[in-house]
């Protein structure tokens, strides 16, 4: 100890960084190029994504997103050109393009319907969450280990196994194809997470902090509301996130169980269909809008990520 | 990782101020805010998988409600353990849980291993290897069915510009052998992070001093990695093993996008073929059955990994 510091002993050499490091870099740049490749595809011509070899440069078009979002029936330039002047950007474009409408999309009420059902049940699974991992946390609960278990176990099970009984119970309650059954089946499938997340979130939230509350003359719930919430809100944040991203990533339950008005963006994005096969830069456009904000989603959750990914059970 | 609960459970909340009742007692209160959940699990998921127990021993079909249900005893059961195609689905799903739990605890644990060197930039890449796992399994599939195509995908023209092969014989998606692997691939691809994430946490949790008691005994490298750093990080590896291993059992998104099961039935896994039993066929006894046989291997299989789990742990 006294001839080196305690650091340099078992520090990596500059060498062994710069592997690492190159390494690394390199991985990543690959693992990152199919994404790279969705988002240039977006802005593709349909002859320009289909090229061979695959174009890297090429004129950036918006051909993708029009196509995506217009709501003309199936239709030749002709056609466009014999209704009189242009009405809006998307209008426009395909006119100066001579492009080619594919048909009607539905892709805007699918991402609608995403966004109501993924937001829906995220607030019920963290709402239901937060009471019971408070319960849980702060309550001698009788069988809690089994019940706790119980509520996790709940995500073992293959959805396509309980797809079936699922799918017999909503046709009864006329609940199948609906936004709320959607919802409360993701809030059930995500409760789970909500638990075990913000139980351990709870936990660590000292006990004084209420008992201070109380002495001051607070009922049980004042305290929970004054003191627990406000301290454990980014833990809420944090569940809120996991529950958005799974519930807007979801697609076994959605394709089996939605068929028409209340379909989510994931089972409708493969069937995007075009002139002639599938229209892939709408296809691309599609994906891209769908991922942004699970992207912006990770670059702030960097922190908890490993918590949310294991329940709560690898802290970091 | 169960255990942890019975602490937090055994130092609950002092008995005095417990006992403190102003408007709801305690009890009541827990009561309140543990039986939402409960009964929105007993409402989605238990009364389900009852009425699944209850279809397995009959011969409903669900497109025919009205037909007279017969009740069947375990011959859903016998003929399932019997049918030839669900023990080679069964077979390709155990495929396809080895090669990817392989591939992505070593690309992913060596991940770990280089970052935790900590070099310039580190937390940034790191960020952008995440980037994969985080997205639609099903829309990721989708799109890399057209980096796999033959004539135009960016998958067959790297594979070709590297080996010269033709890209026409690159067919990923439809040559027999070859549409395992392009499923394998894509599960890595998406989900090394996730292994390495977690490896990560692992390696960060290792104290520093072993190391530097190591160092003074001399110990070669080789020796510290085999006999500190594999050891550590084994609970957190085998912890990866397991999500991954529930997961990939369950695997659907990604096999429906890819191949829909085909060419053939080379990539049918058990999720393909239940998907197919039930909503393609309709034979909803039949399939309730299979489902019920598969939650009972994932949730055997997992209790005995849970418990050698922790007894690594606990070593």
């Amino acid at each position: 100890m006294s001839l080196t510091t305690a650091h340099s002993v078992v520090a990596p050499s500059a060498n062994s960084k710069r592997i690492a490091g190159t390494i690394i870099v390199l991985y990543a740049l690959i693992s990152i190029v199919p994404l790279l490749w969705i988002f240039a595809t977006s802005f593709k011509t349909p002859p320009d994504s289909i090229a061979y070899p695959p174009k890297i440069l090429f004129q950036p078009s918006i051909e993708g997103y029009c196509n995506l979002f217009t709501t003309r029936t199936r239709q030749t330039p002709d056609y466009i050109n014999s209704l009189g002047p242009a009405t809006g950007f998307c209008d426009e474009t395909s006119r100066k393009r001579n492009m080619v409408i594919a048909g009607p999309s539905n892709f805007l009420p699918r991402f609608v319907n995403s966004l109501i059902i993924a937001f829906g049940s995220t607030f019920c699974a963290v709402f239901l969450g937060t009471l019971s991992a408070y319960g849980f946390s702060r309550f001698k609960v009788p069988l809690a280990d089994d019940l706790l278990f119980f509520i996790l176990s709940t995500r073992f099970m293959p959805p396509i196994a309980v797809a079936i009984p699922i799918y017999l119970m909503y046709r009864e309650l006329g609940l199948s194809d609906t936004a709320l059954g959607m919802i409360l089946l993701y809030t059930a499938v995500n409760v789970s997470l909500a638990v075990w997340l913000l139980k351990g979130f709870i936990d660590e939230i000292p006990r004084e902090y209420e008992e201070a509350a109380m002495i001051d003359g607070y009922t049980r719930l004042q305290a929970f509301w004054r003191t627990v919430l406000p301290q454990a809100t980014t833990g809420i944040a944090a569940t809120a996130i996991f529950c958005l991203i799974f519930a807007w990533n979801e697609y076994a339950f959605a394709a089996l169980l939605t068929s028409g008005t209340a379909q989510t963006a994931p089972p409708f994005i493969p069937t995007i269909i075009g002139e002639g096969g599938q229209d892939w830069p709408a296809v691309a456009a599609g994906t891209t809008i769908f991922l942004v904000p699970i992207l912006v989603f990770t670059i702030l959750l960097r922190k908890q990520l490993l918590r949310g990914i294991t329940f709560g059970a690898v802290r970091k | 990782m169960l255990n942890r609960t019975a602490e937090n459970v055994a130092r609950a909340t002092p008995e005095p101020l417990a006992r403190k009742v102003r408007g709801i007692s305690d009890k009541g209160l827990a009561w309140l805010f543990i039986s939402p959940t409960i009964l929105l699990l007993l409402a989605i998921n238990i009364f389900p998988l009852f009425w699944a127990i209850y279809l397995s021993f009959t011969n409903f079909r669900a497109n025919r409600p009205n037909e007279v249900v017969k009740n069947l005893g375990f011959a859903n059961y016998q003929r399932i353990l019997g049918d030839q195609d669900i023990w080679i689905a069964m077979q390709t799903t155990a495929h396809f849980v080895f090669w990817t739990i392989l591939l992505q605890t070593l690309i992913g644990f060596t991940l770990a291993w280089l970052i935790d060197r900590k070099f310039r930039g580190h937390a940034f890449w790191t960020t952008i290897i995440l980037v994969p796992m985080m997205l639609s399994p099903a829309v990721v599939g989708n799109f890399w069915r057209f980096l796999y195509e033959p004539q135009i995908g960016l998958f067959a023209y790297a594979i070709s510009f590297v080996t010269r092969i033709p890209p026409t014989d690159i067919q990923m998606l439809s040559n027999v052998s070859l549409a395992p692997w392009s499923i394998i691939i894509v599960d890595t691809w998406m989900w090394t992070p996730y292994v390495m994430l977690i490896c990560l946490a692992g390696l960060r949790s290792i104290p520093e001093y072993i190391y530097e008691a190591a160092e003074v005994d001399r110990a070669s490298n080789w020796r510290q990695f085999w006999s500190i750093t594999l050891p550590m990080a084994l609970p957190f590896i085998m912890l990866a093993v397991l999500f991954r291993g529930i997961e990939n059992f369950k695997m659907f998104d990604m096999v429906n996008l890819l191949t829909g099961g085909g060419p053939g039935s080379t990539t049918e896994v058990a999720s393909i073929t239940l998907k197919r039993q039930a909503f393609e066929s309709w034979r909803t006894g039949y399939s309730s059955a299979f489902a019920i046989i598969l939650f009972v291997a994932v949730f055997g299989l997992a209790n005995i990994y849970v418990k050698a789990l922790n007894k690594v742990k606990q070593r």
